[in-house]
């Protein structure tokens, strides 16, 4: 599903990424890992179809549509509530059956109750929670995640390793986390950048 | 139809940022009137009819920069673009649904600016109020895909004017034309032309300005 050959990204004179191979079949599950400022996160983006190598050979067999990319930031409104945002991109992704599907994710993630209040209110962990209903909304058939346990509390995380578990081998997941042993029992390959 | 409901998914998301967070329609509405107010006082008594006409475009484009300076505001803040741009619709779709926001605030700021104008200058004709109805258009399509181009940028804030003012001279002159010559047909033409070519020109290359 995604094959890299000596990928490699600069901005200006700066080089963040240099040679990189990866080879990710589908039902995969690749761990990203290294240091600050290594580019996992450029990594992850180029991967998602955001940014383009400056070097290198890309191939993502998956449309626009069936990639789920979880950034550092959540990409939803802060001024929007959870069930308007997740409304926006259930349509811009044609969700069939939008409304139910937006309803389980909410309440798998334990943010129904909330639903109607403004993102802004919420909690970073929360507003995690809701970045990952985001990116999950549309079943996409590959899933970008960089550093998704971040700002989790125990029970969100917890929550997550069950969802990547039972995503695994269904779909394709591309993680850069700074915690591979929490992943590493699903992971069928390992990059680690310098 | 797949389109236009993006679109409109997209400008609704705009108008109810806007009517929660309230913070681009009261400053141009406060930016407009008391520019007016201003004008009112600075100009000298019996000043006339040709550089009243000519403040109202000045008034106008201001405000309508002050709007286009917001519009991408809240994308910026929560890196929400990055979400839009990776979702399946045209990109386009993105400029169109924000387009339509914008020229909604500008229209509503317009609605009150008229009458304010008309109360301290003079009154507003039809070939006045159509020349404003498409010149917004033309604001809207071109400093909306300005303001996608600007808020990438670190100068933002500085680069939105300096792109948008030098593009927007032929509103200027096709407005001010319409507004004081007594057969405005030439300058509206005009106007419609501009709208067109921008539009399309806009639409045809948004994509290229949200993606690497």
């Amino acid at each position: 599903m995604i094959r890299a050959r000596k990928l490699g990204k600069r901005f200006g004179e700066k080089r963040v990424l240099r040679g990189v191979d990866l080879d990710l079949e589908q039902g995969g599950f690749a761990v990203v890992t290294g240091p600050n400022g290594s580019g996992k996160t450029t990594l992850l983006r180029i991967c998602a179809g955001l940014a383009l190598p400056s070097e290198g050979e890309l191939e993502v067999d998956v449309p626009r549509a069936a990639v789920g990319y979880l950034a550092h930031e959540p990409l939803v409104y802060r001024e929007l509530s959870a069930l308007e945002n997740l409304e926006l991109y259930g349509r811009l992704y044609h969700v069939p059956e939008r409304r139910e599907r937006t309803g389980m994710l909410l309440e798998r993630f334990g943010l129904w109750d909330v639903r109607h209040e403004r993102v802004a209110s919420y909690s970073r962990g929360m507003t995690q929670r809701l970045a990952l209903c985001r990116v999950l909304l549309h079943d996409p058939q590959l899933l970008v995640l960089d550093e998704p346990y971040t700002a989790l509390d125990t029970a969100g995380a917890e929550l997550l390793d069950a969802q990547l578990a039972e995503l695994h081998r269904e779909r394709t997941l591309l993680v850069a986390t700074h915690d591979p042993d929490r992943v590493a029992p699903l992971a069928t390959t390992r990059l680690a950048l310098a | 139809m797949t389109y236009f409901a993006d679109v409109r998914a997209l400008a609704r998301k705009d108008m109810l940022l806007e009517l929660r967070a309230r913070d681009t329609l009261p400053a141009m509405l406060l930016f407009v009137v008391a520019t007016f107010a201003v004008f009112h006082f600075a100009l000298p008594e019996r000043s006339s009819h040709l550089a009243a006409s000519g403040l109202l475009w000045v008034a106008i484009l201001f405000t309508a920069l002050l709007g286009l300076g917001r519009a991408f505001v809240p994308e910026r803040e929560q890196h929400v673009l990055d979400g839009l741009v990776l979702a399946p619709c045209d990109r386009s779709a993105i400029w169109l649904g924000k387009g339509i926001a914008t020229l909604a605030f500008l229209g509503a700021a317009e609605l009150v600016a008229l009458p304010v104008f008309a109360l301290f200058f003079h009154g507003v004709d039809a070939a006045t109020i159509g020349a404003v109805a498409l010149a917004d258009v033309g604001i809207c399509a071109v400093g909306t895909f300005l303001g996608a181009m600007a808020v990438a940028t670190r100068a933002r804030d500085l680069l939105l004017p300096l792109l948008f003012l030098p593009l927007a001279i032929p509103i200027v002159v096709g407005g001010v034309g319409a507004s004081v010559v007594s057969s405005p047909g030439r300058y509206l033409g005009f106007l419609v032309l501009y709208d067109t070519l921008f539009a399309l020109l806009c639409w045809a290359t948004f994509e290229y300005v949200v993606t690497e």
